[in-house]
């Protein structure tokens, strides 16, 4: 086929997608980056050129500091377990322990539920007095807690949470790869009386490091992508302790319709995010591979 | 890990034991959600064996909100997202994995920008894009966003490269035009990865919550998981009976099928992460 048949094959083929792609991902990233340098139109004032002034006021307003420290914690918090117990889950559901479709079923189900009924369900467990916590609490003579009214601990709530859902979608790929790994490193680590913690602190936990890699950047853009819980739990509050970046941005659009602000947020997220997506690509370039 | 270092004596029954409680720990919440569902209200924090059982929680939650609505609108937006998808994503995977087209290696920067940037995050100016399509308030502006799904092209387009190349030749010395080498050859092929795809993107949009809150603002497009946020208020004096009824019955469909195709839903997620 010649270059200029191809092209326009190409092309007709990958028009419609392109063009839906164009409008609902590129434009968009495009008129936040324009709009994050506009006022906000308002009823008699229609939206100008204000340069920089989004982003001053982005930096003297101490909520988006919050909300960032906050999506910091929130990240440090969750991705370190819950990638730790994915490995550990995957370990032991590889290997052929007693009821292994059982444990990987247990494991898995959270996945599947929405966040907002994830949410449900922890809902009950935090509330003061009639929950389960303070249930528990209360045999031991303890006093109730508000544990998604007080800002002291009301994100520790929410990172709990989605360690829950978040573990058993990581275990799958640490599955995926375990399941590919050839059988005769074990054999030939045994013959060599290699212990089993030695082989996995040498051999295995090495050849799972693109898979690492590759859930850490999942759960790198989870952690900023994936808000539902907390708009539908504590919309940020108490006092802004639980307020993470992508919540913020709803607020600002939605209950106050500052477009201009919440386009300024956004670049910031965008920006979050392609640095992620240009350490994967460095990273990636550079092959964490042993084989 | 294989056979050969597989744990054995009290190793093994020590960690089939971590691994059990892990799993029962880890289900608990779940298995707590059903146990308050399927009781009456007394029995939401006492486990005794033989409370008795009853329905009434979901007549009641079924009958709280206009549930019968949210499913609709579940059905309709999942179908018409994967439909759309299927379409608009088979064409591009064949457009890139098969034609040397000018501005191929660009055109393809450019749809996995989408693997990072996706339009959840996008929301402020995807509804202002959709208020000016007038498609605010329409199951269609819930789900044209995510139509074009470079995470989709992406996976597929895998699949095409690694057919051989001879079937489309042959297909075309048989003189099928494009299309119909496509749909003939290169479709029926590529099952497997469609069916994950398909697993994966029902269950993304059946449970997707923050978009179609904001795109939605009636009984007839909002979709069953903003339907039951009215569910999620910390109140005092709130019936946990009826919200853990409502929470199962939104994702019961769901649920059921992955308890029932477990294999296949697990196996799909695992061929749709390799990448």
């Amino acid at each position: 086929m010649s270059k200029a048949r191809a092209t326009i094959y190409g092309w007709l083929l990958l028009g419609p997608a392109f063009v839906l792609l164009a409008a609902f991902t590129h434009w968009p990233a495009i008129a936040t980056l324009y709009h994050s340098f506009h006022s906000t139109a308002r009823r008699n004032r229609p939206s100008v050129y204000v340069g920089v002034d989004n982003y001053q006021g982005m930096i003297d307003d101490p909520v988006f500091w919050q909300a960032l420290i906050n999506n910091f914690w929130y990240a440090v918090g969750t991705i370190p377990v819950s990638v730790a117990l994915a490995m550990l889950m995957a370990l032991w559901v590889n290997e052929k322990l007693a009821g292994r479709t059982w444990l990987r079923l247990a494991y898995f189900t959270p996945t599947v539920l929405p966040m907002i009924a994830v949410a449900n369900i922890w809902l009950f467990f935090y509330t003061p007095d009639y929950g389960l916590f303070d249930q528990i609490r209360g045999l031991f003579g303890l006093r109730a807690t508000n544990w998604l009214g007080e800002p002291g601990t009301v994100l520790g709530c929410l990172i709990v949470m989605t360690i829950w859902k978040e573990a058993g979608f990581f275990m799958i790929f640490y599955l995926a790869a375990l399941q590919s790994m050839p059988p005769n490193l074990a054999e030939a680590a045994a013959i060599e009386g290699c212990g089993r913690w030695t082989f996995f602190r040498r051999v295995t936990f090495p050849l799972l490091m693109p898979t690492t890699l590759f859930v850490l950047i999942n759960a790198i853009i989870g952690a900023f992508r994936m808000v539902d819980h907390v708009v539908a739990l504590t919309a940020g509050g108490p006092n802004n302790a639980s307020m993470l970046l992508l919540v913020m941005i709803y607020d600002v659009a939605f209950r106050y319709w500052d477009v201009a602000y919440a386009a300024t947020l956004t670049v910031v997220l965008l920006a979050i995010l392609g640095t992620v997506a240009l350490i994967q690509f460095v990273v990636l370039e550079k092959r964490i591979h042993y084989r | 890990m294989s056979e050969a270092l597989a744990p054995r004596g009290l190793g093994r029954a020590l960690e089939t034991f971590g691994a059990w409680a892990l799993a029962i720990f880890w289900i608990a919440p779940l298995l707590y959600c059903v146990w308050t569902a399927f009781h009456p209200p007394e029995y939401a924090t006492k486990f005794v064996l033989w409370a008795p059982l009853s329905i009434e929680n979901f007549v009641k939650a079924w009958n709280a909100a206009p549930f019968a609505r949210y499913f609709l609108n579940t059905f309709a937006l999942v179908t018409m997202v994967l439909a759309g998808q299927l379409v608009l994503v088979t064409l591009a995977a064949y457009a890139f994995a098969r034609f040397e087209f000018i501005g191929r290696d660009i055109a393809f920067a450019l749809v996995l920008v989408q693997l990072m940037i996706m339009p959840d995050v996008l929301l402020v100016e995807n509804y202002l894009i959709m208020a000016q399509l007038g498609l605010v308030d329409t199951i269609l502006g819930i789900g044209l966003p995510y139509f074009a799904s470079a995470f989709g092209i992406f996976l597929l387009r895998q699949t095409f490269k690694s057919l051989p190349k001879e079937l489309d030749d042959a297909a075309r010395v048989e003189g099928a035009g494009v299309l119909v080498t496509l749909w003939r050859v290169y479709v029926p092929l590529a099952r497997p990865t469609y069916i994950a795809f398909g697993l994966v993107s029902v269950s993304y949009h059946w449970n997707n919550f923050l978009w179609p809150l904001i795109v939605t603002n009636s009984v007839e497009t909002r979709p069953l998981t903003v339907g039951l946020r009215v569910f999620t208020a910390i109140e005092q004096g709130v019936d946990w009976s009826v919200i853990t009824a409502a929470t199962l019955m939104s994702c019961g469909p769901l649920l059921i099928a992955f308890l029932l195709f477990q294999r296949q839903f697990i196996q799909s997620f695992m061929r749709a992460g390799i990448r």
